[in-house]
């Protein structure tokens, strides 16, 4: 379980994250949602420890995030953060290699290998394992970091708007595998998403946040009502059922 | 080479090839360097000369005096050299940068001057220990004011290297000028190793152990070349990688001054060459990137001992034109590349 205990992160004077009380990585897929700026990417820096929080406590399954050395964390939890700018020229399966990094310490074992392998498959490189990130297109580009994280073989991964700049096609794939990595894998998986029907479909909790605090959070069903969504995002939204399922009109 | 060469095995099999061609390439042309390198020189020296005058003769103590130190010397700086600028480019996310375009190699050259001025009777070790304090500082100063250029600014992050390196630059020779010192500047800005013979380039098996500590800590220079977020996600100590590596840079590039003088180009062609055809995977690279850069000074300095004849052009001529070309080569190419 990630649980964080009021915590606040300031920058000077403003507030980016207000607060907060909540555990997170009991379902399988949580969706963190909420408009710009309403401190979802700096939440996954606090408990990632990328970032320090100003007031408060993170802890990740007992472990404080401020105190626990970094490469036991490491095993634990993965963070996969928003555009990834590799300027270096490593292929699919150098940055796979990486993600194995907290296990072997740079000498990688049969084990380690065997890790290597499965996420590649998992992530349907394998044709592209020799590839160069920057011979790939978007979609394969962001399956090669998952597939980074998904060596790292840690209980808990937080992706941070993995869907970003993708189509949609690629949109959907990312999403199923995220399924399909909770529902397979057992993956605690806590994903930044800004399409809330991408959300509502694949989440099993959504997690709404708005000027660094947490305003909603409950199995997606209950957020996909028109009140809720509003509030959140401060602007109307349309709530329709479609063959049973919850779909949010938000066009105007 | 290819022994260690081993995640090539496992790449697309149109690539493999093509590489362990190149890797033969390299080490056949180092051998065939360093032994022409041992026999080319004003002094007749040549492998009938050694066998039949023996070990008494003039040109076996010339062998071992002069032609041996000066070719392990020039692979140790060109394998070295290399290393700082792959190391460099790893620290900071950035292809274009290498001591000498990011003051480093300026900042040392200051810390010599201060040695000359305060300290003229320091023995050679003492000097090269100032020059790497000054190098760390410069290393330092430059990953301070890189930290507000972003990232994908790829060519402001040198431009900006480039002038802190033209300031300290200026500085150092008003300084030199005023203590009329000029002369001695100079001999380190130029790069050169006709002077070196036993006992006067020893200090280079230390930039060598440099390459040893980088190689050692090779996946976490490529985890913090992903950049500190991937780092500490991936449990590393971003901090501390980043302390090791600035000080590989800059005992290597005190190292090289204090012995050779300032080779500018070569921590930048060599790494950015390598990549090319293996990437950046610094354990993969690291071979690659030390035999290249001592077959590219070797052919440097061979072509500066003989080009006039019995005379010597310093090396740093011949690595500035050669490199030059190459840098530019390196840029048009890249340029036409999508990003």
């Amino acid at each position: 379980m990630i649980a964080l205990e009021n915590v606040t992160k300031r920058y000077g004077s403003q507030t980016v994250v207000d607060d907060v009380s909540i555990s997170l990585g009991e379902e399988g897929v949580t969706a963190l949602i909420g408009p710009n700026g309403a401190g979802k990417s700096t939440l996954f820096g606090l408990v990632g420890r990328l970032l320090k929080p100003d007031g408060g406590r993170v802890t990740v399954d007992g472990m404080d995030v401020a105190t626990t050395a970094s490469s036991t964390l490491a095993t634990t939890l993965a963070v996969l953060r928003q555009d990834n700018h590799v300027a270096a020229r490593l292929t699919v399966r150098d940055l796979v290699e990486f993600g194995r990094f907290p296990h072997s310490r740079g000498r990688l074992t049969v084990e380690d290998r065997d890790h290597i392998e499965r996420a590649i498959s998992y992530l349907d490189l394998d044709a592209y394992r020799g590839r160069f990130l920057d011979e790939l297109s978007g979609g394969q580009r962001q399956r090669a970091f998952i597939a980074m994280v998904l060596a790292q073989d840690t209980k808990y991964v937080l992706l941070d708007e993995p869907l970003n700049n993708l189509d949609l096609r690629h949109m959907a794939e990312i999403m199923r595998l995220i399924r399909r990595m909770a529902d397979e894998l057992g993956k605690r998986i806590v994903v930044v998403l800004h399409d809330i029907n991408v959300a509502a479909r694949y989440a099993d909790r959504i997690v709404a946040m708005r000027d660094g605090v947490v305003v909603a959070d409950a199995p997606a069903r209950e957020i996909m009502r028109p009140e809720v969504l509003g509030a959140v995002y401060d602007t109307p939204v349309d709530v329709r059922e479609i063959d049973g399922k919850p779909v949010a009109l938000y066009y105007g | 080479m290819t022994t260690l060469d081993r995640t090539s095995t496992s790449t697309l099999p149109h690539l493999r090839p093509r590489r362990s061609w190149v890797g033969v390439l390299v080490g056949v042309l180092l051998v065939v360097l360093a032994l022409t390198s041992l026999f080319v020189g004003v002094s007749d020296v040549s492998p009938a000369s050694v066998l039949t005058g023996g070990p008494d003769s003039d040109a076996a103590f010339l062998l071992v005096a002069s032609r041996i130190p000066r070719t392990l010397a020039v692979i140790l700086v060109g394998a070295s050299l290399g290393i700082a600028g792959l190391i460099m480019q790893m620290l900071v996310r950035n292809k274009f940068v290498e001591p000498s375009t990011t003051g480093v190699t300026e900042f040392a050259s200051l810390g010599m001057l201060t040695t000359m001025v305060f300290f003229p009777g320091l023995a050679v070790v003492g000097k090269m220990g100032v020059a790497a304090a000054f190098g760390l500082v410069g290393t330092w100063v430059f990953l301070r004011v890189v930290r507000f250029v972003p990232v994908r600014q790829l060519v402001l992050v040198p431009l900006v290297g480039i002038m802190l390196g033209g300031v300290v630059g200026a500085v150092t020779t008003f300084f030199a000028y005023r203590l009329d010192l000029l002369q001695s500047l100079g001999q380190w800005s130029q790069g050169s190793f006709a002077t070196i013979m036993q006992g006067r380039y020893e200090f280079l098996w230390i930039a060598g152990a440099m390459v040893v500590v980088a190689w050692i800590a090779a996946d976490r220079f490529s985890v913090i070349g992903l950049g500190e977020e991937f780092a500490t996600n991936l449990g590393l100590d971003y901090r501390r990688v980043v302390a090791v590596g600035m000080l590989v840079i800059a005992v290597i590039t005190a190292a090289v001054l204090v012995t050779a003088g300032m080779i500018p180009f070569l921590g930048l062609v060599v790494p950015n060459v390598v990549s090319l055809i293996i990437g950046d995977n610094v354990r993969r690279a690291i071979p690659w990137v030390a035999g290249t850069g001592a077959v590219f000074v070797l052919a440097c300095d061979l072509i500066a001992r003989v080009v006039r004849m019995p005379y010597e052009i310093p090396l740093s001529v011949i690595v500035g034109v050669v490199g030059a070309v190459l840098f530019l080569w390196l840029l048009l190419r890249r340029g036409s590349r999508a990003h």
